[in-house]
């Protein structure tokens, strides 16, 4: 057993271990869902709807560093405050969620196709392409992901694109691990061996046949990752190695409110609130998804 | 034996392939080095010279021969733009890192085991609810944030909420700058160290408990504990020699996990309290550039993950006789 099998054996462990999930309630994860969804709407909607003037840079110094709950210099009432331009913190943080929300769920899909193309090449082909990409997956998780994420995008530039496609790279990992040892298991079953002995091409038999058994434990993993990856770029973005201004995540939100941290605190710690929650949401998610999967193989 | 070297041989060749991974995607970047170590106004001759005494000029698999057969001899090369051997680089930074990362992960093991043993075996349902709850959050929130909450709260905030001043503590570097070097006390250091320490052991106890919470109750559920309890066994025995015992020993294993998220914690808590370890060093090492160093740390970083599997492994294999058999 490699290193790192250990990791795949504690992973599986807890997808198992489903019986024993007795402090997450029947409603967590209607709630988590609720959330998420509710999340999206807001970056959805709140930007769009917000008035004029409420986004811009105008009057500074009458409405910069208004604490929430209250009015700026002009009248305007603030729910969150506003920033050291004036600008409402609450139109901010949900225009800042449609990059958070969206680098997170591109980047994740990213990484999950990554894995499951990987994962069935590996698991399908045993011998040389097998080991080659494992030892490939192996080397990448030795590294530690921010280390390998912040060399990766300081050097090719930030930027959107670049951590989109920086996620997707260095976290197809487990995704593909598990896809590997799923498909390794079904590969051997009678039907997949008929369909072969048919005469039927094997990419077929990988699409319609072996695939469709694997992706279960896959999208599990899929879901934990969106959190990650909304942390992972927050972390980015606050180095000055993620999202670059004009635009703005989480992240980079919390950041600029760094030097305004003992006057007006909530201009850093507001966005910070809207990763945990989000995060909090993705992984109650994931956990639930993993439960259900896990209580259906135990029946 | 066999399978120990076996394992050890697997690692060094695992690492092998991180470094040159890492060496490929740093000379693949788009970016010259040179651009900004040699001055702009130095001459077309001069910038060759200095290119050629940088090793800069020979193809990029010489370099990497070169760089390779350095490593072997534990020679990591030579800081860009520091002009010093990048091992010397590492060592000056390395005690700090050691000491916030060595403590903190002793702190979150410690921490961690016992909540979930407060919430697995003993504590109310409300208890266990209310825990999971919080260590949910805090394993969800971003470490760069969580240490501007703490700063936050411990510097103005004890001021706001009236409590009382031993608790306003120093939020930035690792000792009180206007201080005599030599008077400065242990109260002092510690002081410095408790803000940084307590963001980077919060989510990893946070993560712990909810591995020990699982793993206890699992234990719990086995067959030969309620067979010990049908023994008539007082329910202090049972849970110390067939509970504990069987389902904090795989915890071991969980710090070649832990590993991995202390070091990127230890990123950020370096750079936002001002600490000069491992992490302040690659970031500045990758702003400038700085091959070498950026090569050397990533070879530390993964040189310790892998370390880190490799002992838990061989610690779980003396801990539980029943892997040595499969």
């Amino acid at each position: 057993m490699t290193p790192k099998l250990v990791t795949a054996k504690l992973v599986t462990a807890r997808l198992r271990s489903a019986a024993s999930s007795g402090a997450m309630t029947e409603r967590a994860p209607r709630w988590a869902a609720g959330v998420l969804v509710g999340m999206t709407m807001a970056a959805m909607v709140v930007p769009a709807l917000a008035p004029d003037g409420v986004r811009d840079i105008g009057d500074v110094l009458a409405t910069r560093l208004v604490p929430p709950f209250s009015r700026d210099g002009r009248g305007v009432w603030h729910l969150l405050g506003t920033d050291a331009f004036g600008r409402d913190l609450l139109v901010r943080l949900w225009t800042g969620a449609r990059i958070s929300l969206g680098v997170g769920v591109t980047g994740t899909a990213l990484s999950g196709a990554l894995g499951i193309l990987l994962g069935a090449l590996a698991g399908w082909r045993s011998g040389v392409i097998d080991r080659a990409i494992v030892a490939l997956g192996d080397a990448l998780l030795a590294i530690p992901r921010l280390v390998l994420l912040l060399v990766i995008a300081s050097l090719w530039g930030p930027g959107l694109g670049v951590v989109i496609i920086v996620l997707g790279l260095t976290g197809w990992m487990s995704v593909m691990r598990l896809v590997r040892a799923e498909v390794q298991g079904v590969r051997a079953l009678a039907f997949v061996e008929g369909a072969q002995a048919l005469g039927v091409p094997s990419w077929r038999v990988l699409r319609r046949h072996v695939l469709p058994n694997a992706l279960g434990s896959a999208m599990v993993a899929i879901t934990l990752g969106v959190g990650n990856a909304i942390l992972l770029e927050s972390g980015l973005s606050f180095l000055g190695l993620g999202i670059q201004p004009p635009a703005s995540s989480w992240g980079s939100m919390i950041a600029g409110g760094r030097e305004w941290l003992l006057v007006a605190p909530w201009i850093a710690l507001m966005p910070g609130v809207a990763l945990v929650i989000t995060v909090v949401a993705c992984t109650v998610l994931g956990d639930a998804l993993g439960d259900r999967r896990a209580q259906r193989e135990i029946r | 034996m066999h399978r120990l070297s076996s394992r050890v041989l697997d690692a060094l060749l695992l690492l092998w392939l991180v470094t040159t991974i890492t060496f490929a995607l740093v000379h693949m970047a788009p970016g010259d080095p040179a651009t900004l170590l040699i001055s702009p106004t130095a001459s077309a001759e001069e910038a060759a010279r200095q290119r050629t005494s940088l090793g800069l000029d020979a193809p990029i698999p010489l370099q990497y021969v070169h760089w390779i057969g350095g490593v072997l001899r534990g020679d990591l090369g030579v800081s860009l733009v520091r002009a010093e051997p990048v091992t010397r680089v590492i060592a000056d930074a390395l005690p700090v890192s050691l000491f916030l990362g060595g403590v903190s992960l002793l702190a979150s093991f410690v921490i961690g085991t016992i909540l979930g043993m407060i919430q697995a075996l003993r504590a109310s349902r409300r208890a266990d609810h209310v825990i999971t709850m919080v260590t949910t959050a805090i394993y969800a929130a971003p470490s760069f944030w969580l240490a501007l909450a703490m700063v936050t709260v411990f510097t103005s905030g004890v001021v706001w909420l009236g409590l009382p001043d031993f608790l306003r503590l120093p939020a930035f570097g690792m000792q009180d700058p206007a201080a005599d070097p030599a008077s400065i006390g242990w109260v002092d250091r510690w002081r410095h160290a408790v803000l940084p320490l307590l963001v980077l052991s919060l989510p990893g106890a946070a993560g712990m408990s909810r591995f020990a919470r699982r793993a206890l109750l699992e234990a719990a559920d086995a067959p030969h504990v309620q067979a010990a309890y049908a023994r008539g066994l007082s329910r202090g025995s049972v849970e110390r020699a067939h509970v504990l015992r069987n389902a904090l020993t795989p915890l071991v294993v969980l710090f070649g996990l832990t590993l991995p998220g202390v070091i990127a914690g230890s990123v950020f808590v370096e750079q936002v309290f001002a600490w000069p370890g491992l992490g302040r060093t690659m970031l500045s090492a990758i702003a400038a550039r700085d091959y070498p160093v950026v090569l050397g740390l990533t070879l530390v970083y993964a040189g310790a993950v892998v370390t880190a599997n490799l002992l838990a492994d061989v610690i779980l294999l003396r801990l539980d006789p029943r892997r040595r058999a499969s």
